[in-house]
């Protein structure tokens, strides 16, 4: 069924032609259902729709206004991670009530014997600390700060393989901020690079974007580890072919740049390759943190950043982050 | 029961789309993740091209901006532009072939991969393997498997 109309635009004649099909209901009535949709109209509206997506892509890019309308999109679609959650929640849940009393007796027998390892560790801590103060008094360096830790879940997993991010459930209701480093029972993960209310995204050391200022334990030799976009592996950037640096050397946070606190691990040095035709060594690290497998995460919040950060108030939002970053690293 | 409009249907398969494009899967799996959400999109498309169209794909798209944390329109672009090519050609593609709507499907879902790879290649972060045009694969085979489901959803639920 089909009816044609001439139209008159100005000068022009316009045909218009549509072709419908009747359909009737039990009910008797009549619903009517266009067959052909109009072309001219679908490739206007992508286009138009395409522009404005690059716009978007554009302004996303280069400002950070954008931030705003992300956050508050991702509140929106928070719900959609919270349910995609549950299975493997369901697991656990599955896990822990089917598990063996046998198993678990033994489980928490275990657990025992590694809190008394790690209290007996932490008596010496408390002492090694207070002489740590008094040594940093006799210097007139400023202390170290302790920092406070907020218990986090990971929710999810980005699911495009060439970025590595995590998702957990603790955000800017919590006092979630940008730039707050993630860490695990062994050591650091990432940084917060974006939050909602009720959830945060997590970059984490091992996406290519991501770079950590870290020294060697044994001798303080500095260097930046940079993610590669493969698992479980880092690099270390500019690192001099003499470097005193070896495999199985321990590489913890310098705390450099102020956005890691000090003193965390980090890493451990998997390869060192010195090539002659090279004018730095090529050194492979493997992160200490469980990055693929951890479930229970701490975001850090050192004290002095804290009571900063209320004081700055909207001014760190103004400033570009090397600014701040700056800033807080004269403290060190 | 009379045809209805039932849009709840077709929101519902597409928020599954993206709860399951979403969901965490083993790290050797990565790459044998389907696109869910162009190829739930393609099916509402050419099953019914007057209701499911360039708005709904733009929209969704900006959705699995925010889900994945990407550029804001990354996706909402590439899912507009795959959904224009269907829309030029849906009639077609019903009188396809399953073996011709493999191929149709890959090659639309490759495009999708294409068009996001390349803006993010644009905006920083690169990557040279020709991998991501797996997905794009895994998502042809299934292609008919989820035609039957959801035109069975469609069906049952009698949207028209």
């Amino acid at each position: 069924m089909g009816e044609c109309f001439a139209e008159k635009n100005g000068p022009v004649l316009h045909l218009r032609c549509s072709f419908q099909l009747v359909t009737k209901t039990p009910l008797g009535i009549t619903t009517i259902k266009p067959i052909f949709i109009k072309d001219s109209d679908v490739g206007l509206r992508m286009l138009v729709l395409a522009v404005l997506s690059l716009l978007l892509i554009f302004t996303d890019y280069k400002f950070r206004e954008m931030d705003v309308l992300r956050s508050g999109l991702t509140t929106l679609i928070s719900p959609i991670q919270y349910v995609v959650d549950i299975p493997p929640r369901m697991m656990e849940w599955l896990n822990r009530t089917t598990s063996d009393y046998q198993v678990l007796l033994e489980e928490n027998e275990g657990l025992r014997g590694q809190s008394l390892v790690l209290q007996r560790k932490l008596q010496k801590m408390t002492a090694l600390t207070a002489e740590n103060i008094r040594l940093r008094e006799l210097l007139k360096s400023t202390e170290q700060i302790d920092e406070e830790v907020t218990l986090a879940q990971v929710i999810g997993v980005d699911p495009d393989p060439f970025s590595h991010e995590l998702v957990v459930n603790k955000g800017s209701n919590e006092g979630v901020r940008v730039g707050q480093p993630l860490v695990d029972a062994s050591g650091i993960m990432g940084q917060v690079i974006s939050n909602s209310r009720f959830s945060s995204r997590v970059l984490l050391l091992t996406d290519s974007r991501h770079a950590i200022p870290v020294q060697v334990n044994r001798n303080g030799v500095r260097a930046i580890a940079v993610g590669t976009g493969l698992t479980g592996e880092l690099q270390l950037l500019h690192l001099p072919g003499t470097a005193d640096i070896i495999e199985g050397d321990l590489l913890i946070s310098s705390g450099l740049g102020g956005r890691f606190p000090y003193g965390y691990p980090v890493a451990t040095v998997g390869q060192v390759r010195h090539d002659p035709g090279q004018p730095f060594a090529n050194v492979k690290v493997h992160p200490n943190a469980q990055l693929t497998r951890s479930r229970q995460v701490l975001l850090l919040t050192s004290r002095e950043k804290a009571l900063e950060n209320e004081s700055l108030g909207e001014l760190s939002q103004q400033m570009p982050p090397d600014a701040v970053i700056n800033d807080s690293a004269e403290g060190l | 029961m009379g045809p209805s409009r039932a849009n709840w249907v077709i929101y519902v398969s597409l928020l599954a789309a993206l709860m399951l494009s979403a969901l965490p899967l083993p790290e050797s799996m990565q790459w044998w993740r389907p696109e869910w959400v162009p190829l739930v999109l393609l099916y509402w498309i050419v099953a019914l091209p007057t209701r499911v169209g360039l708005g709904t794909a733009w929209v969704l798209g900006i959705l699995l901006d925010v889900l994945e944390g990407s550029l804001l329109g990354l996706n909402a672009l590439a899912l507009t532009v795959v959904a224009y090519v269907m829309l030029l050609v849906y009639q077609r593609v019903r009188m396809f072939s399953w073996l011709q709507q493999w191929l149709f499907v890959f090659a639309l879902v490759a495009l999708y991969q294409l068009i996001v790879h390349w803006v993010k290649g644009t905006f920083g972060v690169t990557s040279l393997s020709l991998m991501f045009l797996m997905p794009a694969l895994v998502s042809a085979v299934l292609w008919p498997a989820l035609f039957m489901l959801l035109r069975g959803v469609r069906r049952g639920f009698n949207v028209l």
